[in-house]
């Protein structure tokens, strides 16, 4: 016997269970296996187990599952604490130690507990109101809105737990494992379909525990019994315990997400402990059950006030007590229910009706029943003392420990409405029901409205059956289920005095609702924003109901007219870790790699991942810094000769004979001189006149064509050019192949170049005459197939070789032998940037930046007046040739010892604090070796007339300012010799 | 998350793909190789950025990114998701 204050000898699911020890808040205490961290803590008669969101009063255990909106705790991990994890939802292990939150020192003494006298003066939508007035107030507030309020704090640690996912594909999945789920699963297994049949608890059919109808001749809890049984044999039917349907989405794709263990993993134990489903379902099939609501009256938080259904089924389940003189509350038969069990097994129970009659099976059990009563309040701050009862003899104080709420059920919609549906207000029951569903998903049982038993066996077997084609069987028959008195008609909320609380998690009660609505909010979706209503961990499970009933009230409208907000999923917190599953930092995405890849490895580069490509930023040598290794790569190009990889550009290759003229529609300039054996550099606008990607196109041959793109633009260029292709110009004869990842391509780069090229062109004619800048060969280089086109991104004489990747190491290290003689080495990302950036080329992403036309950065010649081109329309639109449109210029410091700040806003002289009449941006900024100063390209405010301004280059985050000049764009070699010659 | 069918690939989940909108919007012109656009402003400027949002059946673009890269017209109701059709946009002569 443990945790004995209030264990029952012989109750629960496993009596007699093991001994198991656990810590809270630093104290000992013993539970036994298949108890929740809930269950144990109240079987040792732990009563205040969390402090509140805003008042910091005392909180206890409210429900017994993931409605649990108080018992919110810390859990001991290795790696720090677990945060705001439901205590009903927490299956015990040896050595579970758990702490309260949002309470110092600890929950029982809390500092901060003045809150709660001090409530007045924080009104509802406090947190809103101090943003408005007076002004300043939120900056007052805020620190300490930050400290008090809240729930627990995040861990920091890199967590050491595994996560796993999983796919499945089933034709029936069932959501909760009760008698509609039991019986769902039993039919469509039966007629040999696929089934997962799923439920949050560590075991199936606790919907049954303490009924006492009998199901085919059988006790109910025996049927159940035997179902799972029989279920757990049938090849097609997979069972998930401990596992909860997250959120459903459309075409019957669910998340599921399973808990696989509690306990810390032992050393070397490689097991998860979630794993996330993604289940792509035939059918849905939801049997989630409902969710009994709390009452509100004064004081209805303190600690030992919980819903009847869970006082109950601490003792159904795990033989737990929750108290020995117990008052019900109820509005309806099923608290008469929970108050015969709690009174069998010993507690002195009064039963508080607000209807004049109903059934007498909590009397016949031993209770006191009085009719047309109720609670109107609860003395004791920690721990339920004594009840004020209003009854037809008067009102009186009854003593008690613990205070049981039936105030009816909530059937639980969430996963029904997570793909849109309404649920509907059914006033004769008092609940939402289920409204239109679409095909292939069904509510059936208690979540659509259903609560006599043989009607709830019925619709599961027919949900099961359905669509199917397998064989039948027939549904479960009942004997000796009671029949249910009606509920009584909802009590005025507003009549609750004190502070009667509708959300516990969130400290909302009925007067904030009034209040808010007082101040003019009456969307239910606002109400719920400013008042903070449902939007704690438990999404309003337990509160929202009766939330929606007091803006109704206050509103004086039918319940129906204010409807619920949406639900959305997740359904129950998703640990983070699940949703990451394997995907550590390294498997995030795909990592793609060049032919080269271990060739700079082993050449000490610097790594630098660039979108999903992983290129070098730079080579190190002994012990530069990063500056003196890219100054060194630099010059190397410009005064001797250098290879890069660049074989992350896009490749396209084009056939048919209307390549032409799809180029002439979709760049800015004209094609239709080109030659064979020449490429041409393009730019490509969006149909909005935006400079979208560019590149140069070579011809091949007669109707063959190869397009380079952009490393980033690869995939959308091909799609959009696929897009016009496929939707627009299907009459037009080219075919599109993108072959990036099947070519390895290296720049030659320097005025040596040419010589490096000599020794490996296998007798190709590189002479200036024979391959002439803008032309391309196909030949072999070292003996390896290869294209040779003369382009040129770094100001320099280059060589673009492309080969077939898989001999793209090969090539690499030729090229380097060959330029043995010239100690030629190679450069990266980085020092590319430099070069062009010395040009004065832009960059898409960087300077065209999808509000920039062609005449922004100064490309304005190269748009055909001649010929129509994607985007040539908007090119027309009057917002494009505004004169303070941002326009491409050059920056450099006035006193060329100063750095250029990152980040940096172009701001006027005299107004150098202004930040928010900037006058534009930085874009792209890098110390040239070659000038021995900073340079930047910058996007300025009508900037093609303001070359020679002096500005201030500001960075305010960093607090740096650098006066600077404005230039053209083009800091080296503007003729462009160097490339041509 | 919608199941598409591909009329290449078969049933494929919807994160296989990409969206590419109305199919039914054309430009306000006639693409021509040649010669100036004559584009009324007004017009073009509401083909770029209007686009009307229908509640119900739709045709819309979609492209098999992760597949086989073909452009699909698929008609498809806004609310209830159900889809009624799918074919390759450049249609039966496409490939």
């Amino acid at each position: 016997m443990t945790g004995s204050a209030r264990r029952i000898e012989g109750a629960g699911l496993h009596p007699g269970a093991d001994e198991v020890r656990f810590q809270f808040d630093g104290r000992a205490y013993r539970g036994q296996a298949g108890d929740s961290l809930a269950s144990a803590l109240i079987a040792n008669n732990v009563r205040v187990v969390a402090r509140s969101f805003k008042y910091h009063r005392p909180r206890g255990i409210t429900g017994i599952g993931p409605e649990e909106a108080t018992g919110l705790l810390a859990i001991e991990r290795a790696t720090g604490d677990e945060p705001n994890t439901r205590a009903t939802t927490v299956e015990l292990y040896e050595g579970l130690s758990a702490r309260g939150q949002n309470a110092w020192p600890s929950v029982n003494f809390d500092l901060s507990a003045w809150l709660n006298l001090a409530s007045p003066l924080f009104p509802v939508g406090f947190y809103y109101k101090t943003f408005m007035a007076p002004a300043g107030a939120w900056m007052f507030y805020e620190h300490l809105i930050r400290r008090v309020a809240g729930l627990g704090t995040v861990p920091e640690a890199v967590d050491t737990e595994h996560y796993t996912s999983t796919h499945a594909h089933t034709d029936v999945l069932i959501a909760g494992g009760g008698a509609a789920g039991l019986s769902a699963a039993l039919a469509a297994g039966r007629s040999g379909a696929r089934v997962i049949l799923v439920d949050e608890n560590p075991w199936l059919g606790l919907g049954l525990l303490g009924e006492d109808a009998r199901i085919d001749g059988e006790r109910a809890s025996d049927w159940a019994a035997n179902a799972i049984a029989a279920l757990s044999v049938m090849d097609n039917v997979r069972i998930l315990t401990r596992t909860t349907v997250a959120g459903r989405y459309e075409h019957g794709f669910v998340i599921l997400c399973e808990k696989v263990r509690e306990a810390p993993a032992g050393r070397d134990d490689p097991s998860p402990r979630w794993r996330l489903w993604k289940v792509r379902a035939g059918r849905v099939v939801l049997a989630t059950g409902a969710i009994e609501r709390p009452l509100v009256f004064a004081n209805n938080d303190r600690p030992g006030v919980m819903t009847a259904s869970a006082a109950a089924g601490y003792l159904l389940r795990h033989g737990v007590l929750p108290g020995s003189r117990i008052v019900v509350a109820t509005e309806n038969d099923s608290g008469h229910a929970a108050g015969a069990h709690l009174a069998q097994a010993g507690a002195q129970v009064t039963v508080l009706d607000r209807r004049d009659t109903g059934t007498a099976i909590a009397a016949e059990a031993g209770a006191t029943v009085e009719w047309s009563s109720g609670v109107l309040d609860i003395k004791g701050a920690r721990g339920v003392r004594a009840a004020r009862a209003a009854t037809p003899k008067g009102e009186r104080w009854l003593d008690c420990d613990l205070v049981a709420m039936a105030g009816g059920w909530s059937p639980a919609l969430h996963l029904y409405a997570h793909t849109g549906g309404k649920p509907v207000w059914d006033e004769a029951r008092g609940m939402f029901v289920p409204g239109v569903s679409e095909d292939g998903v069904i509510c059936v049982g208690a979540s659509n409205g259903s609560f006599d038993l043989a009607d709830v066996l019925r619709q599961g077997h027919e949900a099961g059956l359905a669509g199917g084609s397998g064989a039948t069987s027939p549904a479960p028959n009942v004997e000796g289920a009671r029949s249910e008195k009606a509920s009584a008609a909802f009590a005025n909320l507003s009549d609750a005095g004190g502070k009667a609380f509708v959300d516990l998690q969130g400290d909302v009660t009925v007067a904030d609702l009034s209040l808010a609505v007082r101040e003019g909010y009456r969307s239910i979706e606002h109400v719920k924003r400013y008042t903070t209503l449902g939007m704690g961990t438990d999404q309003g499970k337990l509160g929202n109901v009766n939330g929606v009933r007091a803006i109704a009230e206050a509103r004086g409208e039918d319940v129906s007219a204010i409807g619920t907000t949406r639900f959305r999923p997740p359904y129950v917190p998703l640990p983070m870790g699940a949703v990451a599953a394997h995907q550590s930092p390294d498997l995030r995405h795909p990592m793609r790699r060049t032919a080269a890849h271990d060739l700079h490895e082993e050449a000490g580069c610097v790594w630098l991942h660039a979108g999903a490509w992983l290129r070098p930023q730079f080579y190190r040598q002994g012990t530069e810094t990063d500056l003196e290794a890219v100054n060194r790569e630099v010059m190397a190009v410009r005064e001797n000769v250098s290879i890069v990889d660049v074989s992350t550009l896009g490749k396209i290759e084009m056939a048919g004979p209307d390549c032409i003229e799809f180029l002439n529609r979709i760049y800015t300039n004209g094609w239709s001189t080109l030659k064979i054996g020449m490429g041409r550099y393009g730019i490509m606008l969006r149909e909005d006149g935006m400079v979208f990607d560019d590149g140069v196109t070579m011809r091949l041959a007669e109707d063959h064509y190869v397009m380079s793109t952009t490393s980033g633009g690869a995939g959308a260029v091909y799609e959009w050019m696929t897009r016009l292709l496929e939707t627009r110009w299907s009459d037009l004869r080219v075919v599109l192949t993108p072959v990036t990842e099947q070519w390895f391509a290296a720049a030659l780069a320097g005025p040596k170049a040419r010589d490096v090229l000599a020794r490996v062109c296998d007798g190709l004619d590189v002479s200036n005459e024979g391959l002439p800048f803008m032309a391309g060969r196909v030949g072999t280089i070292a003996g390896i197939p290869a294209r040779i086109f003369r382009i040129s991104f770094s100001g320099e004489l280059s060589y673009e070789i492309n080969v077939p990747a898989d001999r793209g190491a090969e090539l690499w290290q030729a090229l380097l032998e060959a330029g043995a003689p010239e100690n030629m080495e190679p450069y990266g990302l980085e020092s590319m940037g430099v070069l062009r950036l010395e040009k004065g080329h832009f960059v898409i992403g960087r300077e065209a930046e999808g509000r920039t036309n062609p005449d922004d950065i100064g490309l304005g010649r190269m748009v055909s007046s001649k010929k129509w081109f994607i985007g040539k329309e908007a090119l027309g639109l009057p917002e494009m040739t505004v004169p303070n449109r941002r326009q491409l210029v050059g920056v450099v410091p006035v006193d060329p010892s100063q750095r250029i700040p990152y980040s940096a806003h172009l701001v006027l002289p005299d107004r150098p604090d202004e930040i928010g009449g900037a006058q534009g941006w930085i874009a792209s900024l890098a110390y040239s070796p070659t000038l021995g100063h900073d340079i930047a390209l910058a996007l300025l405010e009508g900037g093609h007339d303001r070359i020679g301004e002096a500005l201030i280059a500001s960075a305010p985050i960093a607090g740096k300012k650098t006066p600077v000049t404005v230039v053209a764009p083009h800091f080296y070699d503007h003729e462009g010799s160097r490339q041509i010659g | 998350m919608l199941l598409i069918p591909c009329p290449v690939c078969g049933e494929r989940p919807e994160d296989e793909f990409g969206f590419g909108g109305d199919a039914t919007v054309q430009p306000p012109v006639t693409d021509s190789a040649s010669g100036q656009a004559e584009v009324d402003i007004d017009g073009f400027a509401d083909y770029l950025y209007l686009r009307e949002n229908p509640k119900g059946r739709h045709t819309e673009l979609w492209v098999h990114r992760y597949g086989c890269r073909r452009w699909l017209v698929v008609e498809r109701d806004t609310v209830t998701h159900e889809l009624y059709s799918s074919r390759l946009a450049a249609g039966e002569g496409g490939e």
